[in-house]
């Protein structure tokens, strides 16, 4: 048996609250094209941006070519070899081919001056021998994405690279540039190249893959050889784990509509989606990172533009398609991004609460804040925020304590109507079993909740009905009991449903 | 209590620098410690003050508007050539003129809002615009001449006094004090606050931000015109060349008085002691005949210092 030339043993890094990555492995050989999948939040992204000095482990051991590597930045990935072509292309628009292929170590002339003939001969070259037909001295702004890829490719051929991370290459091709990107991944192969290829697209990795590595919670499950394995069984490998037992007891919905969706696309990622939502009802919102769940949320919200269809809040069609309409009808947004699009970092637990809905507490535009410090005061305590003060800067609190914060925001509006995108992302254990006892709490006072989550049994322990979403579109509706974490994964990927026992 | 405890001592840290300065220069200089120099310097630094008040409203939702001075001498101009005509009698003329000069302020402080907010251009490129289109406006109704020969119920305005305060910094006085309370006890002034610590965050809570934006930037060009008009009136004449570059002196004051650039943070007592500090500071070094480019020189180092002692505090 060959020395594989990449070796990953042991790899540990933990963020606060989560640990990414749990004793990871991978093995990769020279000449092979390796697939790495797994869930969202897997460990996939953390592992490759430790091997490309992106993120420094907390322990573990990196080989290449049987010699132990320090991998402590991005450059030194560059010097061992190893380059990362991400799914945002990082490359300069308004240089020529040529000169982001040699950027940061541009030829010279000997008085100092760039040496632009050597440039473009050198990239002409290495263009070719990829039997690519891209002019070296057009502007990359100039280019599809998928010429705009093979540059990269190209600059990390260029930097003398021997494996290559390529991170959902083909999310931004059409099909039949990914047949060109297919038949060039065949060439590097030959070349001795060990590719790392990240993708949720399974029959991709069928076709161009020779081994995959299934990596869940943030280890490594097993590795496969792909004609030795079924796109069913990677599937329950992804997901081969029991539902934690603390999710609180839910009623049973009202039959009466609170939220319905009708035919809406919302370009680029919603596409003729039609959904609804009864009083008192928590309904999931599943699929993969991409799928178009938070550009939905966003349309529903008002925050993005609908070009078709109609969205009925409590029967009445919605006229006015803003967020201010929106919260003024009873709908609250809690965002996947806490800090980019929920809190207000300048201001105070208070404020954070309260701005939602100063008429509340206003008379005559003017605020009353002895009456705002009460009704803060009781959903905090309600909430078990913990804070020192109401006058402490939202910045200061957990992040357990930031998302109580902004769910309090939308109790102090009396949302009838809350869309929670991911609300237990970068939390703690203990504030998660806090934040899904106040999901269920809101929905049996007659509330109604749309939970966006990647976390499979967050959706499975909380919601009445499930909607899955993949590619923009509605891929599939599950009752609680009809679901399981392995069928919602499949109908979020697109595969067929394996056969065989499934966890529960 | 952090935030409000920083903002507090930031406050409180200008207001003693105020305070020294004017111990300083009261012993450096016995005419600078006398009731008519006081008046005097109040008079100087009250057309600025009425600029800075607006100024601050804008920078906290992280804007900035540089044609607040073009504005000043557009509006100046306006009203002057307004109210030496003579088709109603001189007072309704004069009153005319003011109400007209403010409109004109206020609508070109709305465009600029209105074209920052609806279109997403950077307020500093829409202001830079709006300050070249203002100065040249005024260069093409005058043809370059002053307005002289003022009525004189015009100048009451800028000459006049209630009991010893003169009228300009009564009116800079009443724009603080009420400014203040709208940006502390106000729904509005929450919103301003909201919206330059995060726009998006504003939006998704139903905060109408355009609204808030043009809002914010008409009462800019609303006090840049009663500005305008106080000089003039102070002037006697509205003058083409008159407010150049004071908006870059109001924003000096604003900065040195604890209000970022980048928004969500400023209060309307800091920028009032800015106003002061830097006011005082041209007063006292003039009075103890220190030369005007060494001024300049020593004007430069307080926003240097003023901005370095907030970063360090901020830490």
């Amino acid at each position: 048996m060959v020395e594989p030339y990449l070796v990953m043993r042991g790899m540990c890094k933990s963020f606060p609250g989560v640990a990414a990555l749990d004793e990871a492995s991978l093995e990769v050989h020279a000449g092979e094209c390796h697939a790495l999948v797994g869930e969202n939040g897997a460990g996939k992204s953390t592992l490759m941006k430790v091997l490309a000095g992106a993120v420094l482990p907390d322990s573990g051991v990196i080989l290449l070519g049987g010699r132990k590597v320090e991998i402590r930045s991005p450059l030194d990935a560059r010097r061992c070899g190893v380059a990362m072509i991400y799914q945002e292309l990082n490359l300069l628009p308004e240089l020529t081919v040529a000169e982001n292929i040699f950027l940061g170590r541009e030829p010279r002339w000997r008085m100092g001056l760039l040496n632009r003939v050597k440039m473009m001969e050198v990239s002409r070259n290495w263009l070719a021998r990829l039997h690519q037909t891209i002019e070296p001295g057009r502007l990359v702004r100039e280019l599809s994405l998928a010429e705009q890829q093979m540059v990269e490719i190209v600059k990390a051929l260029s930097l003398e690279a021997r494996v290559m991370i390529m991170d959902e290459p083909s999310s931004i091709l059409t099909d039949r540039e990914l047949e060109e990107l297919f038949h060039l991944m065949k060439t590097l192969k030959n070349e001795g190249l060990a590719i790392i290829y990240i993708s949720h697209r399974l029959e991709e990795i069928f076709r161009i893959c020779d081994r995959a590595t299934v990596m869940r919670d943030g280890r490594t499950i097993a590795t496969h050889d792909v004609r030795a394995v079924s796109q069913g069984e990677l599937v329950m490998q992804m997901v081969g784990r029991a539902l934690a037992q603390i999710f609180p007891v839910r009623d049973a919905p009202s039959a009466e509509m609170a939220l319905e969706v009708r035919n809406v696309t919302s370009r680029p990622r919603v596409k003729n989606v039609s959904l609804y939502v009864r009083k008192g009802e928590i309904v999931g919102l599943s699929g993969l990172v991409g799928a178009g769940r938070t550009d939905l949320a966003r349309a529903i919200f008002g925050a993005q533009p609908i070009e078709e269809g109609e969205i009925l809040f409590e029967k009445a069609p919605l006229r006015e398609h803003t967020p201010h309409e929106a919260v003024r009808l009873g709908m609250g947004l809690l965002t996947e991004d806490r800090k980019a699009q929920g809190l207000l970092l300048n201001m105070t637990v208070r404020e954070n609460v309260t701005i939602a809905n100063l008429a509340r507490i206003a008379r005559y535009a003017f605020v009353s804040k002895s009456k705002e410090s009460a009704l803060v005061r009781a959903l905090a305590e309600g909430l078990r925020i913990k804070t020192p003060s109401l006058e402490q800067g939202i910045g200061n609190l957990s992040g357990g304590n930031q998302q109580k914060t902004l769910v309090a925001r939308w109790l102090f509006t009396n949302s009838r109507f809350l869309i929670v995108d991911e609300p237990t992302r970068g939390i703690d254990v203990g504030a998660k079993a806090e934040i899904y006892q106040l999901i269920v709490e809101l929905a049996k006072q007659g509330r109604s909740v749309l939970l966006i989550s990647s976390e499979l049994p967050e959706i499975l322990g909380l919601c009445h009905r499930i909607y899955v979403m993949r590619d923009g579109e509605i891929a599939g509706e599950f009752s609680a009991e009809q679901a399981s974490q392995e069928i919602l994964l499949a109908t979020a990927m697109g595969v067929p449903l394996p056969a065989g026992p499934s966890t529960p | 209590m952090k935030i409000p405890e920083r903002m507090r001592s930031t406050e409180f840290m200008i207001f003693l620098a105020v305070a020294l300065e004017c111990i300083v220069f009261a012993l450096l200089s016995p005419s600078f410690r006398t009731l008519n120099n006081f008046v005097n310097v109040t008079l100087q630094i009250a057309i600025y003050g009425i600029l800075a008040v607006g100024m601050t409203l804008v920078m906290i939702t992280g804007g900035i508007d540089l044609s607040v001075g073009s504005m000043v001498a557009l509006v100046g101009v306006s009203a002057a050539i307004l109210s030496k005509q003579a088709v109603l009698s001189t007072e309704i003329m004069v009153l005319v003129a003011i109400l007209a000069g403010l409109a004109v302020g206020m609508i070109s402080g709305a465009f600029s809002g209105f074209l920052i907010a609806r279109f997403g251009i950077p307020a500093f490129i829409v202001t830079l615009a709006m300050m070249t289109i203002c100065r040249g406006v005024v260069f093409l109704i005058t043809g370059g001449f002053t307005e002289g020969d003022l009525p004189a119920s015009f100048g009451w305005l800028g000459r006049g006094h209630v009991w010893i305060l003169p009228v300009p910094v009564v009116i800079m006085a009443v724009l603080f004090g009420s400014g203040h309370v709208v940006l502390t006890q106000t729904a509005f002034g929450r919103h301003v606050y909201a919206l330059g610590g995060n726009e998006e965050a504003s939006r998704l809570s139903g905060i109408r931000t355009h609204r808030v934006k043009i809002l914010v930037y008409s009462l800019n060009g609303l006090l840049a015109g009663l500005a305008g008009v106080t000089l003039a009136a102070r002037l006697g004449a509205g003058a083409p060349n008159s407010g150049l570059q004071y908006e870059l002196d109001v924003i000096a004051a604003v900065v040195v008085g604890g209000t970022s650039l980048n928004g969500g943070r400023g209060s309307l007592p800091g920028t009032l002691a800015g106003t002061v500090f830097i006011g005082v500071l041209g007063n006292g070094l003039n009075l103890a005949n220190v030369d005007p480019y060494t001024q300049k020189v020593a004007l430069g180092i307080v926003i240097l210092t003023a901005v370095w002692l907030d970063r360090i505090q901020k830490q």
